[in-house]
């Protein structure tokens, strides 16, 4: 009860904030012959309004590649990215959008994703966050919860990556990284704790940009977990998924 | 030993003193020439990219009922953060409890409990990727028309039930409602798979849940 109450304060108190946001919102010049202002930020929505060559517009928010711009007359409308990219800024130079281009991802900085797999035979659900430090060379943190027949484990890894041809739609990279994995037994094997342990692992794997912000991403990762025991444990990871870029 | 320590300190002082008779003998470069008659002001606007607020994060809650197979339909309360990737796709995080009840197995035998209060809390987590198939928009009495986008969503996640964490899939479709342009509403309805063998035999169990939810954009 208690808990509803808060969630409902504090979701109104969201809303009081976003009323209260009247800031100063950037202008742009229309350049083209005219600009298409939408009533939604999607395909098929129609065009409702036409703003010609010369007019200020406010631009108020962006939601994925749409932007909700204002008119001298005080209609809101959605203008899609490609036109926004034609318009100018008070300067006179092309307002400039951080867009969603293969050339974009390239420069990108931060990426973030969620796979799934296999980790030695359980299913494995992943995300991760990496930093570009340079065009090729990208340094990762990934979590992954792996859930099989007799155990699950939990694994975080901080990994170097290399992309190959960064420039190009389909690259081949490589992985070296090391962490932790946490390994704990089904409730119904009998005699068995709970474990952690460190782990180095390397990998290879294929990045391809698919479209506007979605990159896809399949990877095979080999880990030595170094155990208390005498031996190493060796596990192959394979998995799959997506990413978006920032 | 100390002969070379003493070549090294001679070899230090000597660049140290040589570049400090260099840089005494740079001529110090003053202003030369007329101060500019008119300086113009110039009063620039600058459009700060970042100020443009996306709003491509989404928060939000929900409830619903849960149909736990074998085991009830429950109330489910749940929260849940997505982000638009594109105007199509984008990426879900959910995540839910529900209290389950007791078996009609276990209520009509009276003695066997085949969970403790314990293991009867139904929690889970799953990441999900969603695709807004029909946009569109509702039309709300004679002047108003809010966007509407029907989707498909399905992803993978963990369900933590009778005791042991299980790996579940996720199937699922839904509407959402935006009455405002960082307001929605939520309707879903969602199939969670998972393996369970609690009643003796492994089955594939087919968890049903109906929720509404509301979120913000930001």
């Amino acid at each position: 009860m208690r808990v509803g109450v808060s969630i409902v304060v504090a979701g109104l108190w969201l809303i009081a904030l976003q009323a209260r946001a009247q800031e100063q919102h950037p202008e742009v010049t229309i350049q083209d012959p005219f600009i298409e202002l939408h009533t939604g930020p999607g395909r098929g929505y129609p065009i409702f309004h036409v703003a010609g060559r010369g007019e200020n517009i406010e631009v108020l928010r962006r939601r994925t590649d749409w932007f909700q711009v204002r008119v001298a007359r005080g209609e809101e409308g959605w203008v899609p990215l490609e036109q926004m990219a034609r318009t100018l800024d008070t300067d006179g130079e092309a307002f400039e959008v951080p867009g969603s281009t293969l050339e974009d991802y390239t420069r990108r900085r931060w990426e973030a994703g969620f796979l799934y797999g296999d980790f030695g035979g359980a299913n494995l659900i992943s995300a991760y966050g990496g930093f570009g430090m340079s065009e090729n060379l990208q340094i990762e943190l990934s979590i992954g919860q792996a859930l099989g027949r007799f155990s699950d484990s939990v694994i975080a890894s901080l990994s170097l990556t290399h992309l190959m041809f960064p420039d190009k739609r389909w690259t081949p990279l490589f992985t070296l990284g090391a962490g932790r994995v946490e390994t704990s037994p089904k409730a119904t094997l009998v005699g068995t704790i709970d474990r952690s342990d460190s782990m180095a692992n390397a990998g290879f794997g294929v990045r391809s940009y698919l479209a506007r912000r979605f990159v896809f991403r399949a990877e095979y990762k080999s880990y030595v977990v170094f155990t208390s025991r005498d031996d190493n444990e060796e596990i192959g990871e394979w998995k799959a998924g997506f990413s978006f870029f920032f | 030993m100390e002969s070379r320590l003493l070549v090294l300190f001679l070899t230090a002082a000597l660049a140290a003193g040589a570049g400090g008779c260099a840089r005494q003998r740079t001529v110090a470069a003053g202003d030369s020439g007329n101060p500019p008659v008119i300086e113009p002001e110039v009063d620039r606007r600058e459009i700060e990219q970042a100020r443009i607020d996306t709003e491509d994060f989404e928060i939000g809650v929900y409830m619903g009922q849960l149909s736990v197979e074998d085991f009830g339909v429950n109330n489910v309360l749940g929260g849940h953060f997505a982000y638009h990737i594109t105007e199509g796709f984008f990426v879900d995080l959910s995540v839910g409890r529900s209290d389950t009840e007791r078996t009609s197995f276990e209520r009509l035998s009276g003695a066997a409990q085949l969970l403790t209060e314990d293991e009867r809390e139904y929690s889970y987590y799953n990441v999900s990727l969603g695709y807004n198939v029909l946009p569109g928009e509702a039309f709300v009495g004679e002047n108003r028309a809010i966007n509407t986008a029907i989707y498909v969503i399905g992803g993978v996640g963990k369900t933590d039930f009778a005791g042991d964490d299980r790996f579940t899939l996720n199937l699922g479709v839904g509407i959402r409602i935006m009455p405002l342009d960082w307001l929605a509403v939520h309707a879903d309805f969602r199939d969670y798979i998972y393996d369970i063998d609690l009643l003796g035999q492994e089955k594939t169990a087919h968890n049903l849940e109906a929720r509404v939810g509301v979120s913000f954009f930001f």
